[in-house]
């Protein structure tokens, strides 16, 4: 094998998502892995390397998988990074098919949460009888809610809120209506866990969580995974025009974290990363924002959407606000963004978001959306956040052969 | 006399060395400031801090009003990121009702002192928060 900057999605799939009483983290994950190579028209055998990720897990979900499914003594990466672990897995195989190493490898993404509270009050460590110092910070006692908050919702409005203060013309109702986008477009989503559409009036009136973010406009825990099989391109040429055809080209493969600036480690900043990924994506696959046919972006709350659009330069610095209302992003404007439903309404199992994202964009790069496809797709781009800080940003293209 | 009978929440607080205020970690090479224990500056990978006063007073750069947090937190309350000349520090905001029509973008807002409450051996844990200037 030799090396090769030409890497391909062979095969890809996600389950539904949403509750799966009857089927633990493993059956879901064997479940993507085997509709993954079946779409790719490949086996276990065929795989040269494997990367899992299970935030939830035990540490050990790719082997767990692989006992399942197929142990062919494949070397097995267990990643993890945050809300990013999927975009990672991928990116891992990627790099291992870049470097020559294999010419096909399988990343998979799994989690059940369904029921789990940990997006939004999760827990606070109790006080104890006597106050000890303790931590980085030398507290006598858990912080949460005495400085700051630590809850996923209430961070990431205070993202939000900070672009609405750096630039003005955001509110609450802004936010709100990204969710209502949003919920929208997962009414076309048969495997979205939440395929409801909601009015302005019942995102803002629902439960509020951490202003601005009410219920609806939060990332839904649920059940799911997702798994794809990466192919080299000089393997590709060598199998059937079908696969060929229906095979999507990754022309971009990045991970940042985030470069230290003031603040940063008192609000996790989420812009720089992405935006420095974001370049970093656009140069390598020779395309502009303007390009793209579809975004599948990381809008684990509403108020995060909002700032990924300036992030990844789908509009002016500043001008996120004016970009929304101009319509752009629902599905029927400039640029599609979250045609899925996103992870408020599809739904969030954390190490699977970071694949399912891509085999969204892949659907509509196949034409194979059914309803919701975007007619003539040609590029799309998926983007991820894991807090902490990491980004995973993926640019697709349709096959050259698909579109002759 | 008995022992301190107040002791500060977090070791970046001052209580008694005049009106309270906060000590942050300054990197002696590139200027970054930090309040946690530190091993190396995350800006420059320096090596050297010295310990410097924060400005009590600052603007008000973002917040949210918490409603629904962990078992054990009192909700509704505003958690914030406050400007304090230059050096961003998170907090929470008190003595102002949690609603959007009190609690501005852009405010100023003043260090204030709150009580945790009293352990066993009858010492009080003081906090700092932000107050409305």
């Amino acid at each position: 094998m030799s090396k090769s900057d030409d890497v391909w999605i062979l095969g890809i799939s996600m389950t539904k998502f949403g509750k799966h009483l009857d089927k633990d983290t493993v059956d879901l994950g064997a479940e993507a892995i085997l509709a993954a190579l079946r779409d790719g028209g490949v086996g276990m055998k065929d795989m040269g390397v494997m990367a899992a990720g299970c935030l939830m897990g035990r540490g050990s979900i790719a082997q767990e998988l692989q006992k399942q499914v197929g142990q062919t003594g494949i070397p097995a990466y267990n990643v993890s990074n945050a809300c990013a672990t999927g975009a990672t897995a991928l990116r891992t195989v990627v790099m291992a098919v870049k470097a020559g190493e294999v010419d096909m490898g399988l990343a998979v993404g799994v989690e059940k949460l369904a029921g789990a509270g940990l997006l939004a009050g999760g827990t606070r460590a109790a006080d104890s009888d006597e106050w000890t110092r303790s931590g980085r910070l030398g507290a006598v006692a858990a912080i949460d809610g005495r400085i700051g908050t630590e809850t996923m919702p209430g961070v990431f409005a205070q993202i939000g809120q900070e672009y609405a203060h750096k630039y003005g013309g955001v509110d609450f109702e802004t936010f709100a209506r990204i969710s209502e986008k949003n919920h929208s477009h997962s009414t076309l989503n048969p495997l979205a866990a939440y395929t409801k559409a909601m009015s302005l009036e019942q995102i803002m009136n629902d439960l509020m969580i951490a202003y601005p973010n009410t219920r609806p406009m939060c990332s839904a825990n649920c059940d799911g995974a997702a798994a794809a099989v990466v192919v080299s391109g000089e393997k590709l040429r060598t199998m059937s025009l079908e696969q060929q055809r229906r095979a999507v080209k990754i022309s971009a493969s990045i991970l940042t974290t985030d470069p230290w600036e003031e603040a940063c480690q008192v609000l996790p900043n989420i812009n720089t990363l992405t935006r420095n990924a974001a370049k970093q994506a656009y140069e390598q696959a020779g395309v502009g924002p303007q390009d793209l046919s579809l975004v599948e972006l990381h809008d684990c709350f509403a108020t995060a959407e909002l700032v990924h659009y300036d992030n990844l330069m789908l509009c002016e610095e500043g001008g996120a606000g004016d970009f929304f209302r101009s319509g752009a992003t629902w599905r029927d404007g400039s640029t599609p963004v979250n045609v899925s439903g996103g992870l408020q309404s599809k739904g969030h199992p954390i190490a699977a978001t970071g694949i399912a994202n891509i085999w969204e964009v892949c659907q509509h790069l196949r034409d194979e959306g059914g309803p919701r496809q975007i007619e003539g797709a040609t590029v799309g781009l998926a983007h991820v956040i894991g807090l902490g800080s990491a980004c995973g940003i993926h640019i697709l293209e349709k096959s050259a052969l698909a579109a002759a | 006399m008995s022992v301190a009978t107040q002791i500060p929440f977090v070791e970046y607080l001052v209580l008694d060395d005049g009106a309270p205020h906060l000590v942050a970690n300054e990197c002696t090479a590139c200027g970054a400031r930090f309040f946690d224990r530190r091993n190396a500056c995350a800006g420059c990978s320096g090596t050297d801090f010295r310990p410097v006063i924060v400005a009590t007073e600052g603007e008000l750069r973002s917040y949210t009003i918490v409603a629904f947090a962990a078992p054990g937190v009192d909700v509704p309350y505003v958690a914030a990121i406050v400007d304090c000349g230059g050096t961003s520090v998170r907090g929470n905001i008190v003595n102002c009702p949690p609603d959007p029509e009190h609690v501005k973008l852009g405010m100023r807002v003043r260090l204030t002192t709150t009580s945790v409450g009293t352990d066993q051996a009858g010492v009080e844990a003081v906090n700092y928060a932000f107050e409305p200037a």
